[in-house]
């Protein structure tokens, strides 16, 4: 996946399960904490999430990578450059 | 028996807390299996039917309603969590409730303002101390320390007046204390906002629709549900969880169970060396008999206009483990037709709920058991006539739920309705792969049962992987 895919992967996963947040003018560089309502349970969705679809191992150390979406880019670049971009579940 | 594939977890008890886990585990894809003994799902809020009649067990009131969209709430991040639209709960809002202690009368509703006018307007030198309180209340979090404080001796602290501090005090009780009198100062501040801060709502027909959509979200997603399957004991080796065997001898296994039983009666499963680290003394004692009374008109037809009704008839608030079997000197009177929203029904409820002495009723013979739950309907029905329009000769059926009930189809202890009174919210145990959810880890409520299964399953079984 382009990072191009990846951010819209995690957006993907984002309207999945916060599906009455806005994502369409998320950008990438602040916090989407502070872009929209997500507190820590939803973070670990976003992990189960990766795991789920895309068979992605983020340990719990790593969930700061993924404060903003040029973050999970970054993060998940190498782990994900071999997948095609899946469909909401 | 037959060894079986292991199930990545177990979830002891079908309740709102299990189901919710279950929900949330079959979500990630894990081999999940929730039991329960009883043929009903639901636990301590569940229905049935009788003589073609619909009867609701346990939710009086779903607390912590906030409307659509509203951020960071329980409501809101369990149905996030589990992935179940606001919608689809078709929640209607109370009509107004009110505490009474004595001659005073406290009206409450879903917008703080009605009460802090009702303390302004009832208790005028308490105006500003009471408007202190909640703004300090109002900036904690739900999730406070355990502190020395009590919940009366917070409120005292603050309000000073005894009639005041009984009439805040009394719903709080009724609708989540494991303690007589008094509560944690922990539950109470989740108490005072899913109550006063946030408040009543019920969904359109009742605990129905929201059991089952808890139960079809979580069969669709592969959990299995088997029902008629009491566990009789847990299986557990080097102090590491195995697995479970069923009444029927069956053994199933798992590293991995979750128990929504209760505390004592959850290790009382497990070797005698783990039992005896929490023995039946540590068990809850609150329990209620409560009554439904169906009319041959809607009860608002017939004036009753309260959601509900939280009394006692004396000038201070009772609320504690009567001698007797049962105790009409206070209690709590439901009209589930006072709600927004709810289907129009042909005939009226009233549901009427009372303290009860587990071990009165438990004693028992069967002439006495029924003697005594005919004599605490009608008597009820006496006493809730002192808060609303008497409506005996209305009547045209009606079914008495006691703590011998309540035992049988939850297998709590004492018919305990709100747990044992130490609740520990790390859901741990003594036993590796052993965890608890439900009441005794220390939610309150129908949104607390789920936000319990919710959080325990995030941390002791998707986290770790």
């Amino acid at each position: 996946m382009t990072h191009e895919e990846i951010v819209q992967a995690v957006k993907d996963i984002i309207h999945t399960i916060a599906p009455d947040e806005e994502i369409g003018g998320l950008n990438l560089t602040d916090p989407l904490r502070d872009q929209i309502e997500l507190d820590s349970m939803d973070f670990l969705d976003i992990v189960m999430e990766l795991r789920k679809r895309y068979g992605v191992q983020v340990p719990e150390d790593d969930y700061k990578e993924l404060a903003t979406l040029q973050g999970c880019a970054d993060y998940l670049s190498p782990h994900l450059a071999g997948h095609k971009l899946a469909t909401s579940a | 028996m037959t060894a079986s594939t292991p199930y990545d977890t177990i979830l002891i008890g079908a309740g709102m807390s299990g189901l919710a886990a279950g929900i949330r585990l079959a979500q990630f894809d894990q081999r999940v299996l929730v039991l329960d003994r009883h043929y009903l799902w639901g636990g301590l809020n569940s229905y049935y039917k009788r003589e073609g009649r619909r009867f609701d067990v346990g939710l009086h009131a779903l607390t912590n309603f906030v409307p659509k969209g509203t951020r960071g709430r329980p409501l809101t991040r369990i149905l996030r969590q589990l992935r179940i639209p606001y919608d689809s709960l078709r929640l209607g809002e109370q009509h107004g409730s009110r505490s009474v202690v004595g001659d005073t009368d406290l009206h409450f509703g879903n917008d703080f303002e009605l009460l802090r006018g009702e303390v302004a307007r009832q208790f005028p030198t308490r105006a500003t101390a009471f408007d202190g309180m909640a703004r300090e209340l109002e900036a904690l979090p739900f999730d406070v320390p355990e502190g020395q404080e009590s919940a009366r001796a917070y409120l005292t602290r603050h309000l000073g007046e005894a009639r005041l501090v009984d009439l805040l005090l009394l719903p709080i009780l009724f609708y989540g204390s494991p303690t007589p009198s008094d509560v944690d100062f922990p539950s109470f501040v989740v108490l005072w906002k899913s109550l006063y801060e946030e408040g009543f709502a019920r969904p359109r027909g009742g605990i129905r629709p929201l059991l089952d959509a808890l139960r079809s979200r979580y069969l669709e997603l592969g959990g299995e549900l088997r029902m008629k399957a009491g566990v009789a004991e847990i299986l557990h080796e080097d102090g590491r969880v195995q697995g479970v065997r069923l009444d029927d001898g069956t053994e199933l296994h798992s590293e991995r169970v979750i128990s929504s039983a209760g505390r004592v009666e959850t290790l009382s499963l497990c070797e005698e060396t783990v039992a005896a680290t929490c023995g039946p003394e540590h068990a809850g004692r609150m329990t209620f008999v409560e009554s439904t009374t169906l009319l041959d008109q809607p009860a608002p037809d017939l004036g009753w206009t309260d959601t509900i009704v939280f009394f006692s008839q004396g000038e201070r608030a009772v609320y504690e483990e009567p001698a007797e079997a049962v105790s009409h000197a206070s209690g709590v009177i439901c009209c589930p037709e006072n709600y927004a929203g709810q289907e129009p029904e042909t005939e009226g409820v009233l549901r009427l709920t009372l303290m009860a002495n587990a071990e009165h009723w438990m004693a028992m013979s069967d002439g006495e058991y029924l003697a005594a739950k005919e004599q605490a309907w009608s008597k009820g029905l006496e006493t809730a006539a002192l808060y609303g329009p008497d409506v005996r000769k209305q009547v045209v059926a009606r079914d008495t739920f006691t703590p011998r009930t309540i035992e049988r189809f939850t297998g709590h202890l004492n018919g305990a309705v709100y747990g044992c009174p130490h609740k520990d919210k790390s859901g741990t145990t003594p036993l590796e792969g052993l965890f608890l959810c439900g009441t005794d880890q220390g939610y309150l409520g129908i949104v607390g049962a789920m936000l319990s299964g919710v959080a325990m399953a995030n941390r002791h079984a998707l986290l770790p992987a």
